[in-house]
This record gives C-alpha cells, sequence and structure tokens, in this order.
C-alpha cells in the first residue's frame, strides 16, 4: 500500500517536473493564496495577543482616568505676570470614587513627574511615581529585592522608595542597593525594594520603549508614598520663563485606576465615572480609558484584516485552482493517447483518477509550501516595516496545507474524472 | 468453415456468437460487424484480413474488451464479457490480453524497463517481482541493454519489440495484435513475426490482424471479414491437422 503511494508520488512528480515551467507557472495562484492565508492569521493573532498583553499590562478591570491638559486653559492672575495653571485629577476625586462607587473595589491615585535623582556621583532623570501602597493590586509588579511601599509609609510620609529594575542597573551597578540613600529633588529616600513592571510586550518592544524614554531622558522608575510626594515636593512645577515670566502647572494627581470586580462592571462603571467626572470638572481634563475596549478595538482590526486578506485569499485560491483546473483538463487532452494505453493494459478508472489526482493534489501541496515559505516572510516584514506585532501558529500552518490539499482535490476532481471517462478506443486513436 | 473436428477436444479460448456492432450515428445506424460466429482455441495462431473498412480492427477491439458489441455474445474463457463491470474489463485486459499496436504504443514519459511494466503495476504485482520479470523480458526481446532508453530513442522494430515484451508481461490467454508490422520495414517487420512465431510455438494463443498475405501464411488460419461479415476462413496450420 504504502509501496504504492510512493510509486503514484513519484510518478506524478516525475510528469509535473518534466513541465515544470508550466507547474511552476500553474501553482502562483496558490502561493499567493496560502502566504495570504499565512500573512492574514499572523497579523490578526498579533493583533489579539498584543491587545491581550496589553490588557494584562494594564488590566482587563481595571478603568484608568488620565489627567490631560485641555487645550483652552485659563490664564489665571494675567497682571502678576506669573501663571499657574491648575488643572487635572485631585484627591477629591479619588475620595468620591471610593466613597459614592459600590463597584470600585480598589482605587489607586498616581501622580507622575520626572525627576532628577542622585546616587553617589551618578545622576539621572527618571520618573517618580507617587503612588499608594496597593498599587500592585492594580499593576502586575513582581518583587525582585525587598518590598513594595506600606501603609504605614503613606501614613508617616516615610522617605522611602522603590526602584524598578532599569534604574538598578543605572544607577547601583555593584552596590547593594537595599538601604541605600538615593537623592531626588534635593531630598534623600530611603531604598527599601527593587521591583520589576509585568513586561510591556516583547523584548523588541522594550528596547524601542528605552530607546525613547532615554530620548526624553527618563530612565526608569522610582516608588515613593504619594503622600511624602505632596508634602516634600508638592503640586506645582514652575518653569521659569523668559519675557513672561515664570508660569507653573498645578496637578495633584496624574491618573487614577480604579478596579472593579468583574468584566460585566467595566461599562456601566465608567458611564458612572464618566457622569460624575462631568460634573465637577468644568473643563475635560482628564480622559477615561479602558482596557477592555483595546481587546475590542483589537478584534475589530483582527476582523478588517480577515475580510481584507482573507478576500485576496479566497479570489487567489479560487482563481489559482481554476487555472489548474484548466492545466489539468489541458493536460488530460494532451496525454489522452497514455491514457487509452494504460486503460488498454489493465488500469482502472479509478487507477487514471488517482493518477491525475494525485498530480493535481502534489502540484497545490507544492504550491502551498512555497506559499508557506513566502506567507511566513510577508509578516516578518510586516514587522520590521510596518511597526506591527505577527505571530505565526502551528495550526495557521496545517489550516494552510489543509487548503492547499482541498483545493487540489477539489479542482483536480473533475480533470481527473474527465480522463477517467474518456472512451479508451478514442484514446488510443488520439494522435 | 471454421476448423470441425477439435470442437470438443480442445479448449475454446474465444467464441463470438451471432457478434454485432453499429454506430448510431445522429442520423444514421452504421452497421460495423454484421453478425459473426467464432471460436479461436488454445494455442492457435489466427490471422484476420479484410479490406479497409471491413471492421477487422472493430472485431479485435472487441476481442480485447477494449470495446463493448451491441449485439450478440462474446464469451473469454468462461466469461460472458456483457455481464463484467468496467473495473471486471479492465483486470481482463490486465490480466488475460496482451496488445500489440500498429503504432508501438509505448508511454513516451517512461523508460523500457518501466513500459513493460506498466501491466504489472496495475495488477499489483510487489516492485521487485516486477523489476525481475520486466527484465527477463526485455532481455527475451533482445533489449535488455536498453532498459532506461525512453522509446523515442529506439528503432521502430525495438519499439515493437518493448511492445511484445510489455503484451506478455501478466501471462496473457490470447494476445491481439493489429497490424503489427504495419508501420515496419520488412527486416524488422520479420524480426518481429519471428518473435510471434516463438510465441506460439511455446503455446499461445495470437489472433493478428493484417493486409499482408506473408503474415498471413504464418498463421494456422486466416478469417477473411468483407463489409462486417466473415466472407471466408483458409485453413492452412497445424490447428485442425494433428486433431
Ligand atoms: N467511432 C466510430 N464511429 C463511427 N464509425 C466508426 C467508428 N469507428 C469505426 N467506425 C467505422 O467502422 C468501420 C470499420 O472500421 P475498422 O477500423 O474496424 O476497419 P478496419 O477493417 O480495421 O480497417 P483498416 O484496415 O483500414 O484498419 C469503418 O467504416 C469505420 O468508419
Ligand atoms: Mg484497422
Amino acid at each position: 500500500m504504502l509501496e504504492r503511494m510512493t510509486g503514484v508520488v513519484q510518478v506524478s512528480l516525475r510528469s509535473l517536473w518534466m513541465h515544470r515551467l508550466r507547474s511552476g507557472l500553474t501553482m502562483l495562484g496558490i502561493v499567493f493564496g496560502v502566504s495570504s492565508v499565512i500573512a492574514m492569521l499572523a497579523i490578526g493573532e498579533g493583533a489579539s495577543q498584543q491587545a491581550q498583553e496589553q490588557i494584562a499590562h494594564l488590566g482587563s478591570t481595571n478603568i484608568i482616568i488620565k489627567t490631560v491638559k485641555p487645550p483652552d486653559i485659563e490664564i489665571g492672575d494675567a497682571d502678576s505676570g506669573q501663571t499657574i495653571q491648575e488643572y487635572g485629577l485631585r484627591y477629591d476625586d479619588a475620595e468620591r470614587f471610593r466613597e459614592t462607587i459600590p463597584d470600585a473595589q480598589v482605587v489607586v491615585p498616581v501622580r507622575r513627574q520626572p525627576q532628577q535623582t542622585q546616587y553617589r556621583s551618578r545622576r539621572v532623570t527618571a520618573e517618580l511615581v507617587g503612588t499608594v501602597a496597593w498599587y500592585p493590586e492594580l499593576v502586575p509588579i513582581e518583587i525582585r529585592m525587598g518590598r513594595f511601599l506600606s501603609p504605614l509609609d503613606l501614613h508617616y510620609n516615610q522617605a522611602v522608595c522603590v526602584i524598578d529594575e532599569m534604574l538598578l542597573d543605572i544607577l547601583f551597578r555593584v552596590d547593594d542597593p537595599i538601604g541605600q540613600q538615593l537623592k531626588i529633588a534635593g531630598e534623600y529616600y530611603l531604598v527599601v525594594g527593587i521591583v520589576r513592571e509585568a513586561a510591556v510586550a516583547s523584548q523588541e518592544d522594550k528596547q524601542e520603549f528605552a530607546r525613547n524614554t532615554r530620548g526624553s531622558g527618563v530612565n526608569g522608575k522610582i516608588y515613593i508614598p504619594i503622600t511624602t510626594m505632596k508634602s516634600r515636593i508638592g503640586e506645582t512645577q514652575i518653569q521659569f520663563g523668559g519675557s513672561t515670566g515664570s508660569s507653573g502647572e498645578k496637578v495633584e494627581l496624574s491618573e487614577i485606576t480604579i478596579k472593579v470586580p468583574a468584566m460585566e462592571r467595566v461599562i456601566p462603571t465608567r458611564d458612572v465615572l464618566s457622569s460624575m467626572l462631568e460634573q465637577f470638572h468644568k473643563k475635560k481634563d482628564y480622559q477615561i480609558i479602558v482596557p477592555l475596549e483595546l481587546l475590542r478595538q483589537a478584534a475589530r482590526t483582527k476582523r478588517i484584516f480577515s475580510i481584507v486578506l482573507g478576500s485576496i485569499a479566497a479570489i487567489s485560491l479560487l482563481v489559482g485552482g481554476i487555472g489548474i483546473m484548466n492545466i489539468m483538463l489541458a493536460t488530460v487532452s494532451e496525454r489522452t493517447r497514455e491514457i487509452g494505453i494504460r486503460r488498454a493494459l489493465g488500469a482502472r478508472k479509478k487507477d487514471i483518477v488517482i493518477q491525475f489526482l494525485s498530480e493535481t493534489v502534489l502540484l497545490t501541496l507544492i504550491g502551498g509550501l512555497l506559499g508557506m515559505a513566502l506567507g511566513a516572510c510577508i509578516p516578518i516584514l510586516v514587522t520590521v516595516f510596518g511597526k506591527m506585532p505577527t505571530v505565526i501558529t502551528p495550526e495557521a500552518m496545517i489550516l494552510s496545507f489543509g487548503i492547499s490539499a482541498g483545493i487540489g482535490l477539489t479542482f483536480g476532481l473533475y480533470p481527473a474524472y474527465h480522463a477517467a471517462n474518456m472512451d479508451p478506443i478514442e484514446s488510443l486513436r488520439h494522435e | 468453415m471454421p476448423c470441425p473436428q477439435p470442437n470438443n477436444s480442445r479448449q475454446a479460448v474465444v467464441r463470438i456468437e451471432n457478434l454485432q456492432k453499429a454506430y448510431y450515428l445522429p442520423h444514421q445506424e452504421l452497421s460495423v460487424l454484421k453478425g459473426l460466429d467464432m471460436a479461436f482455441y488454445e494455442g492457435e495462431y489466427v490471422s484476420i484480413m479484410g479490406p479497409s473498412g471491413s471492421g477487422k480492427s472493430t472485431l479485435l477491439n472487441i476481442l480485447g474488451c477494449l470495446d463493448k458489441p451491441t449485439g450478440g455474445r462474446y464469451m473469454l474463457g468462461e466469461h460472458d464479457i456483457a455481464l463484467l463491470s468496467d473495473d471486471e474489463l479492465s483486470a481482463i485486459r490486465g490480466r488475460r490480453i496482451g496488445f500489440i499496436f500498429q503504432s508501438f504504443n509505448l508511454i513516451s514519459q517512461l523508460n523500457i524497463l518501466e513500459n513493460i511494466e506498466v501491466a504489472m503495476y496495475y495488477q499489483q504485482v510487489p516492485k521487485h517481482q516486477r523489476h525481475q520479470r520486466a527484465m527477463m523480458l526485455a532481455d527475451r526481446v533482445g533489449l535488455a541493454d536498453r532498459l532506461h532508453h525512453r522509446p523515442f530513442e529506439l528503432s521502430g522494430g525495438q519499439q515493437q519489440r518493448v511492445a511484445i515484451a510489455r503484451s506478455l508481461a501478466n501471462d496473457p490467454l490470447i494476445i491481439l495484435a493489429d497490424e503489427p508490422t504495419g508501420n515496419l520495414d520488412s527486416k524488422s517487420g520479420s524480426e518481429i513475426l519471428q518473435m510471434l512465431d516463438e510465441l506460439n510455438a511455446q503455446g499461445k494463443t495470437i489472433i493478428v490482424v493484417t493486409h499482408d498475405e506473408n503474415v498471413a501464411a504464418r498463421t494456422h488460419r486466416t478469417v477473411h471479414l468483407l463489409d462486417g461479415r466473415v466472407e471466408r476462413v483458409a485453413e492452412r496450420g497445424p490447428a485442425c491437422s494433428n486433431a
């Protein structure tokens, strides 16, 4: 049985090889069809994995409210030559959410600010994150050494800090960081822990993140109690400008993150938050981010890609299939004599069907394999030039292989039956 | 008249009774064979002659189970051909019948060895055995040194020798040859005829269609067809005399 199959395959391969140019041209449709299937699946899979990672990072049951600078900000005290722009989320917002929204399981206020930080002679600008002890409940944080901020730190406005691994690498190359004093904005803080935030995405993204942050001069993060930040650093940032004198911004909180107990509660809670914020903020100086919606967006992206590439794939596979059928019909008529001879020598109709069908299926399978190879290249290009993540799954490969075989069977069946049903005598007379 | 005496004593390999073949064309019915009665016996060497269009090839194709009669009966050995399915007919062609054609009909993309093997392939003969037998047959027709050549690299006479080797592959009951020397010069033609004579001497039943009196002269019996009917039968060979 196996010997017979390899025999059939051998004969088919030989006859495909004899007409290699024709075989090559014939399989192009399948090659492009299959490669677009692979590319489609890779891009779709990449988009949804990226979304899932983002959501894992941001938390699918979280709602994030961020302070944004409103475009039409009022000039406060124009006469004094000093303008303080006051906007954004406030402590009382966080307080209000905690007290009035029953679904708000956890409310985490955060204040972010770039700050100069120094250890011994090494000086660097890092992102100072003022937050609360329960911050890790929202954002997956891995403690590498020591501990995170504690409620006592907050209560007593302790001058302690937790730094992330990036900053660790920059500031403490060899020293044990725990127990060291770090100078931030002119004051000393005791390092109590080292953490790592859950990976945002792949290695490449991290590198890109590093590149970007280096550009803006921010290297890593320092977490300190928000109470300490309020009392020691304050909320106003003054910039000393030229002719207009100095200007400043007063922002209490950079963001408030709220965790709800279940995914179904995300959207209703968002609506409540939204109307509450509208009521207490005259200007739109905030933005509500719902990670769950990123998932929806990713699904939408995936669907669009699937439709576009899916149609290309379907059309190209259909056209490819018809092309193959056409060529196989031509082959059959070219080999009419051979078919007649084989029939005279005892070939059953079934044998003829198998011969031509195996030739078609082999043709499409080879086309499919080439398509897979090409299809594996497209996502790489998309990732490099389109900055989109792509993932090629084994399922996609298996599916493509199945599609190629299916096309071969579907479009090979008619020519094969046509060959088998030719009258042996007429075939033998055929020139 | 066919040989009268040996009917009971010898096995009829092929028996046809009132065999008819008509083509139903759009506006007419073309009757090609108009009721033939014949029997061919084991070990017989028979030639069929007749003017062009008299139905010789048609008869041979029916005998070879390539074509179906439109009337009458055809018994091949114990089989009534009319009752067999297409697959069974294929099996009969493969196992019981060896064809030799005027235009050789070798498969051009296969080499000589593979051409001889084809018929065995369809009878599920294992590869090794197939190989052995094909080499033996090629040797028998004097082409042992051409096994891996393709048909177009051989002369007509050599190609026809391959065809003879191929026809013997499954040790058939009868060999049907339709003008086997028609495309050959007299020298290679006589080589082929020599081979057929030898096969018959070894006991193979052979039916050969020919226009050539010299070919017919080598056979035991010649059936003359005219316009789809048996015109006359000429007996000459040892088939009857030794009965
Ligand atoms: N498929 C067909 N349709 C219609 N008529 C046919 C068909 N095949 C054969 N015939 C007719 O049957 C008749 C007998 O043909 P056949 O080939 O048997 O002749 P033949 O005796 O072998 O002739 P030749 O000596 O030239 O080979 C011819 O008149 C031919 O035209
Ligand atoms: Mg003829």
